[in-house]
């Protein structure tokens, strides 16, 4: 965590220096982000969305919220827009308190999610800076073709990398690209055991609550960098040894080794009232041993590793391999292998007001995996960063009622067994 | 005797129900919630243990007695529960005065007091034997409101103290009543009662016999609104989801879907063939649509609750009305009322504007399956069940829909089958 700490410190200082020292910066998103790409030109990743998300945890997206419904953007938008436009247009200070620089480039590399166009649309009238686009065709029937994957492969080599060359003055550097992807892989192996590791019982991590801060340096500006590498190489460790200790993960309240409830969950969580959120689950036992939400920056427990060997085709796959460019059944598959490989006794989707991309289809999703696991679902509802969306009485009582029908069924099957 | 308690801690009301070991119902309580919790969840407690033990004698009293001497026992028991509370309501109010009223002036406000608490008095011992009594509100601060407010009123005209005055003694005392402990049991009353009827030699043996049954709580769990507020340990608590899917499967056994609309949520909930809920959709972020949504409606026509779903069921030609926002509702009745349109068609419209919100829950709870109970207090209402009819037979299809005369106290009777399975987990 301290580690974690000082690299986004470190990085957020260097993005504030950034028009003295001359280093080029490119706005980016998390899902399908070209992070070695980017670095291998010597640019900085920017990414707007971890920028909202941090503003919601400081309790800082309620003020930017209302700063950009003041601009005229309606309570229907997503909160992360708002509230990465409200926190622009009141002096665009970043998480850790720094000046946040203008972007040299504006690079859009998934656009299954259609604000996320829109988004950067708005940006590009604030900036007047040029933009670049990468469309990524969406898995719509469960794969992408051959076709899909040189489209995509074409657009980078014709429009994005000409694009950064442009910008950063630099030419494309193979070598540097590639040996970037070679660090990824290494990344990747380190986080899926992490993330594996919730198999054992106890698991060793909360793998949504605890999850969201191990997925955060390789999902944001550190994918592919030295200290990255170090940085999962100490997660993997520290992971292995909790494991071996047979301890729990650390949560709100306390160390979680007696684990009641084995939950998987899908959807984001809510930034506002995170560790409020978390401690509903950890005071009740329950802790979180498989989520989709830590694969919105990259499905690697499915197999994917970045490959130095083809550097723009793994990219291309990298980009339409993203959760949310699942299709349906595609994420039922997922949930419903996660309900089985991890053993969990319930699943629990948390639908948030402000993404179509994640909560379109979400109870469709949840009457399917109940119907192929035979376990009960869970629904709750809230937002991202719109504090006004977390009313924390109901939610408690929907994640209390839930839990307490996994209990009311395993009793009533442990009846049943007994019976016969 | 082995019992097991239920207590069901609502926005409203609180309600309490008692179980024997076999699973049948002992007694049932019922009082409004207060800013005490603690409070309220023992006075339905005791409730629930005045109706038990009255349950205990009944039978006994009827064979000795008949059945008017039972009525009447019950009534002067009543009376002397509310005796007492108009006491201690007059005690506190007699306190405040001589605080609150000015030298000048206090005289003149005691001497008005004490008046209307006599007047009060009367006017309860009377209605008790009156068997053409109206019906009313089952809570004492209903009850001493309206009779307080309306003597009041009747004093002032006369040259008394203003009725500001009065009534804001009334409010603040009212208060302590409810948040007071006070004994309002069956030992405590029933001599008193028994003496009122003229203690006939008859019912004596099956009071005695009532009054010394030991009853003996084993378990009780809590649920509700408030229940993280009983003073329950954790595991005695249960969610309010998980009671009412389990007492509306004790009321009704074929049941598989469950719609409960109360004062400010609305549940929709799927269970099994043994109670236990499979699926559960509650409404989020906001109460439109719920029980008080109606409230305010009735408010806004200045006409009582009760009065909402006959009205309505006048209508030929309800209004389309969508917004289940409870504000905007208010506004487009008046608008619609503007325009000409008949207060029952608008009436009709809102009960459909309720019943559609209802729909989008059980539909996403997994839709109404055979059979169907409706709970909560809109249950009541005959409008709404109209509403809820025609939109479950246009969209699934017919079910058998069940109503209970008793379906406020679906939770608590859940909760109660909690406690007595903790206990008992072989009875079902």
């Amino acid at each position: 965590m301290l580690l974690q700490k000082e690299m986004i410190g470190a990085h957020f200082d260097r993005l504030e220096r950034a028009p003295e020292t001359g280093e080029k910066v490119v706005y980016t998103f998390v899902p399908g982000n070209l992070t070695e790409l980017i670095r291998s030109f010597g640019a900085l990743p920017l990414l707007p969305e971890i920028n909202a998300l941090q503003s919601g945890m400081r309790q800082k997206s309620r003020g930017y919220i209302a700063e950009a419904e003041k601009l005229g953007h309606s309570e229907d938008v997503c909160t992360y827009v708002k509230c990465d436009i409200g926190m622009a247009k009141t002096g665009n200070i970043g998480p850790t308190g720094t000046r946040l620089p203008k972007p040299d480039l504006l690079l859009l590399s998934y656009t299954g999610c259609y604000t996320f166009m829109k988004w950067f649309e708005l940006l590009r009238e604030e900036y007047d800076c040029p933009t670049v686009f990468l469309h990524v065709p969406y898995q719509g029937d469960g794969e992408i073709t051959p076709e899909q994957r040189e489209y995509m492969v074409r657009q980078l080599r014709d429009t994005v990398i000409p694009a950064l060359e442009q910008v950063t003055g630099r030419r494309y550097d193979e070598d540097r690209f590639k040996e970037a992807l070679r660090r990824s892989g290494r990344m990747e192996d380190d986080l899926v055991r992490v993330l594996q590791s919730a198999k054992r019982r106890p698991s060793p991590i909360d793998s949504y609550f605890g999850g969201v801060y191990y997925i955060g340096p390789i999902f944001s500006s550190f994918r592919g960098t030295p200290e990255g590498e170090e940085y999962y190489r100490t997660l993997r460790e520290e992971v292995d040894e909790r494991a071996a200790l047979g301890w729990g993960p650390e949560t709100p309240s306390g160390r979680l080794d007696r684990q009641k409830y084995r939950l998987v969950v899908e959807g984001p969580p809510n930034w506002t009232s995170f560790n409020d959120f978390w401690k509903m689950f950890s005071d009740e036992g329950a802790c979180v041993v498989a989520s989709t939400y830590t694969k919105v920056g990259g499905t690697y427990d499915l197999g994917f590793r970045h490959d130095a060997g083809d550097p723009l085709g793994t990219s291309a796959d990298y980009c339409g391999g993203c959760y949310t460019n699942r299709n349906l059944p595609g994420r039922i598959d997922m949930l419903v292998d996660y309900v089985r490989e991890y053993a969990a006794d319930g699943f629990l989707i948390n639908s948030v007001k402000s993404c179509n991309s994640f909560s379109a289809g979400q109870l469709l999703i949840l009457r399917e995996v109940e119907k192929r696991t035979g376990i009960p679902g869970g629904f709750i509802e809230s937002d991202l960063v719109d504090p006004r969306y977390f009313s924390a009485a109901n939610i408690k009582n929907r994640l209390e009622s839930y839990l307490q029908m996994i209990d009311a069924r395993k009793a009533g099957a442990a009846g049943e067994v007994h019976a016969k | 005797m082995n019992c097991f308690l239920g207590i069901d801690l609502g926005s409203t009301t609180t309600k309490a129900v008692l179980l024997a070991e076999d699973g049948s119902i002992l007694g049932r309580g019922i009082t409004n919630s207060r800013s005490n919790y603690d409070l309220a969840a023992k006075v339905a407690r005791t409730e629930a243990y005045v109706t038990a033990r009255f349950g205990l004698l009944r039978a006994e009293v009827v064979r000795a007695a008949g059945e008017p001497v039972l009525t009447h026992l019950l009534l002067a028991f009543r009376t002397e529960q509310t005796l007492r509370q108009l006491e201690r309501l007059g005690v506190h109010l007699l306190e405040d005065l001589e605080r609150a009223i000015p030298a000048d002036r206090r005289a003149a406000v005691r001497e008005a007091v004490e008046h209307i608490l006599a007047r009060l008095a009367a006017e309860e011992e009377a209605w008790f034997a009156d068997p053409a009594r109206e019906a009313r509100s089952d809570f004492f601060r209903d009850v001493a409101a309206s009779g307080y407010m309306r003597i009041a009123e009747q004093v002032s005209e006369a040259g008394g103290p203003s009725f500001d005055t009065l009534v804001g003694l009334f409010d603040k005392c009212i208060l302590k009543v409810e948040n007071e402990p006070m004994e309002l049991g069956f030992q405590e009353h029933i001599p008193a009662a028994l003496r009122r009827i003229g203690s006939p030699e008859a019912v004596a043996l099956g009071v005695e016999r009532a009054t010394n049954a030991a009853l003996e709580e084993r378990n009780g769990v809590g649920t509700g609104y408030g229940r993280a507020r009983l003073p329950f340990p954790k595991e005695q608590i249960r969610s309010e989801i998980l009671c009412h899917g389990l007492g509306a499967h004790a009321m009704f056994p074929g049941t598989r879907t469950v719609l409960d609309i109360g004062g400010q949520d609305t549940k929709a909930i799927q269970v099994d063939g043994s109670g236990i809920v499979v699926s559960f959709q509650m409404n989020d972020r906001c109460a439109a649509g719920c029980g008080r949504y109606l409230g305010y409606i009735a408010d806004e026509m200045n006409i009582g609750l009760h009065e909402l779903g006959p009205l309505a069921q006048s209508s030929n030609r309800p209004a389309r009305i969508n917004s289940t926002c409870t504000v905007f509702a208010g506004a487009e009745l008046r608008e619609r009322l503007g325009l000409g349109e008949k207060r029952e068609d608008i009436l009709a419209g809102l009960h459909r504007a309720v019943i559609l919100r209802a729909m989008s829950l059980l539909a996403r709870s997994g839709g109404v399956q055979d059979e169907f109970t409706f709970t909560g207090g809109v249950a009541k209402n005959q409008a709404a069940v109209k509403a809820l009819v025609r939109l479950i037979d246009e969209n699934y299809g017919q079910r058998k829909l069940n109503i209970s005369p008793e379906s406020i106290y679906t939770g608590a009777l859940g909760a109660a089958i909690f406690a007595l399975r903790d206990v008992r987990p072989d009875v079902h």
